[in-house]
């Protein structure tokens, strides 16, 4: 396995919202962790991310514990994160907020792929070329999210997590990042994937995990998941 | 040139000095709190302190120089050693507990000098070669003043270019707006911390120093010109450095002149200035947040 969270435990005050919250990721896959509003499916994203302390669990990413890490040390190991309120810097320019995702001493990764640069990323994102000099700030909501997702594989992950890519954005933005996230997919990149939209979750990943209030409720493939009405119901909205 | 505009001229001169010794000390103050959310309480102290050690560097050595180069630099070690040692313990507590660290340390720093140094004005003496006033095309100008505004132009240019053509700019740019972000992507942010509260604290440090010749050394220092400088902060915006400068200078100018108009109102024209902005522009006038 790429990525393997056991039991993890993370509270916010005396909120215990991640209660043995496990999930696992391997190499190439594309899995979706899904669940209704506050289940805590982005505190799980936080929790690897660094940037929540959990208290207790295991984070084992390619074989080494990453649990307890500052976020910038897991991100120098290879895991790229966009978040759910996608976090561009506004006041920076589309061309340096590419550049903040540039990972200095940590090159092309994962068996010999095509590095991403400004090239590859221009030709994936061609809006972004575009827009190289405005500011964050003057993007619409999907093109941020482009610029998000842009700037985390300057860093070239070999794991792309990534909070609701497709909410608030119209259906049209809405397969343009589909459609991006399956390229991403394609040249290799790992993606574990929070999604509201199941459509999108379903056309995407090849295994999905559903939460419950804090804890993990149901793990299964997409095919399984298709077949079990009665357990969509339960965990997703309907 | 007649008397008045003669006066004039020597107003504005000593209200752009001491403006730009305000935007030296606000800018890192401002720096400080965009990027990692802390109103240092101690900042004004590391301004006193480095003036001390000014004081102190002339008794023993004679020379204004070595402690102009010495003094900021000694302050400036000194803050890194505060964040790395003292405010990065205390984070997970949040921000309560660096405020309070920070104004403990105030306290420590003032006591400190008092017990070294005692309670009465040290003089900072500056060669004579920066001392009475030069000519300029027909205008008498005071020359230390317009040594103060020349070195706070050079490191205002500096701190300019780093900021906006260095990476090292680009990341505390984007830290200011999130931190945590710039942490996620892979950026030693704790080290990027470090080296702007150095530089903040260095930067006092120089403010320190130039001013102590003007205003002596004494321990009423830190409130003193640390009061005007948090107001710089909050009119400018925190993490504005524009608004650090447009403001400093503003606060600068409303002083010297204020005190030559209406002199019974000089020491609350700043506070009056702010009122009004505030309640206009709660964020103030170039800051994003409350
Ligand atoms: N910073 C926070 N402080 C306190 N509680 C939080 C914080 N962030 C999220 N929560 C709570 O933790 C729970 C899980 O949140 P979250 O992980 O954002 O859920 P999801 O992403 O599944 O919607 C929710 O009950 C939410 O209200
Ligand atoms: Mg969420």
């Amino acid at each position: 396995m790429l990525l393997e969270v056991e039991n993890l435990n993370t509270y916010y005050g005396e909120s215990h919202v991640l209660q043995d919250m496990s999930v696992a990721v391997d190499a190439g896959e594309v899995v979706a962790l899904l669940g209704r509003n506050g289940m805590g499916k982005s505190t799980t994203l936080k929790s690897i991310m660094g940037l929540v302390k959990p208290n207790s669990g295991t984070i084992k990413y390619k074989g080494t514990s990453i649990f307890g890490h500052p976020p910038y040390r897991v991100a120098k190991a290879g895991i790229g994160f966009v978040p759910e309120e996608r976090r561009i810097f506004p006041n920076l320019p589309v061309l340096d907020n590419l550049r903040m995702g540039i990972k200095h001493g940590r090159h092309s990764s994962g068996g010999g792929r095509n590095p991403w640069d400004f090239e590859r990323v221009y030709k994936h994102f061609p809006i972004l070329k575009d827009r190289s000099n405005q500011k964050g700030s003057t993007l619409s909501g999907g093109e941020q999210q482009m610029l998000a997702i842009a700037r985390t594989l300057m860093g070239n992950p070999d794991l792309l997590m990534i909070d609701e890519p497709t909410e608030g954005l119209s259906p049209v933005m809405t397969k343009e990042v589909r459609d991006v996230l399956a390229e991403i997919s394609e040249v290799g990149v790992s993606i574990l994937l929070v999604e509201h939209n199941l459509k999108v979750a379903m056309s995407l990943a090849d295994r999905v995990y559903l939460m419950g209030k804090a804890h993990l409720g149901y793990t299964g493939t997409i095919e399984e998941l298709d077949a079990n009405p009665e357990i969509r119901a339960r965990y997703l909205e309907v | 040139m007649d008397a008045t505009t003669a006066m004039y001229v020597a107003q504005g001169i000593h209200g752009l000095a001491y403006g730009m010794v305000l935007f030296l000390l606000a800018s890192g103050l401002t720096l400080i709190f965009g990027m990692m959310g802390i109103l240092n309480m101690a900042h004004a102290s590391f301004f006193m302190l480095s003036a001390y050690f000014c004081y102190q560097f002339q008794i023993w050595t004679g020379n204004f120089w070595l402690a102009l180069l010495f003094a900021p630099v000694i302050t400036g070690f000194f803050g890194i050693l505060v964040e790395r040692f003292l405010l990065r313990k205390v984070q997970r507590l949040g921000h309560i507990g660096q405020l309070i660290l920070t104004a403990g340390l105030g306290l420590i720093i003032l006591e400190g000098v008092k017990v070294i140094w005692g309670t009465e004005s040290k003089p900072v003496l500056v060669p004579t070669y920066l001392q009475g006033l030069v000519n300029l095309a027909g205008m008498e100008y005071p020359v230390y003043r317009l040594f103060i505004i020349g070195i706070s132009l050079i490191l205002l240019i500096i701190l300019s270019l780093i900021l906006y053509k260095t990476r090292l700019g680009m990341v505390v740019r984007a830290a200011v707006s999130d931190a945590d972000m710039v942490n996620a992507l892979g950026i030693n942010v704790p080290v990027v911390f470090m080296t702007v509260f150095g530089v903040g604290t260095w930067m006092a440090g120089v403010a320190g120093v130039v001013i102590s010749p003007i205003l002596t050394v004494f321990p009423g220092l830190a409130d003193q010109v640390g009061m005007d400088a948090f107001i710089v902060v909050c009119v400018g915006g925190f993490g504005s450095i524009g608004g650090a400068l447009l403001v400093s200078i503003i606060c600068g100018l409303l002083n010297s002149y204020g005190v030559q108009f209406f002199s019974q109102l000089a020491p609350i024209l700043i506070f009056i200035f702010m009122v009004v902005v505030l309640t206009i522009r709660p964020m103030g006038l170039f800051g994003e947040r409350e």
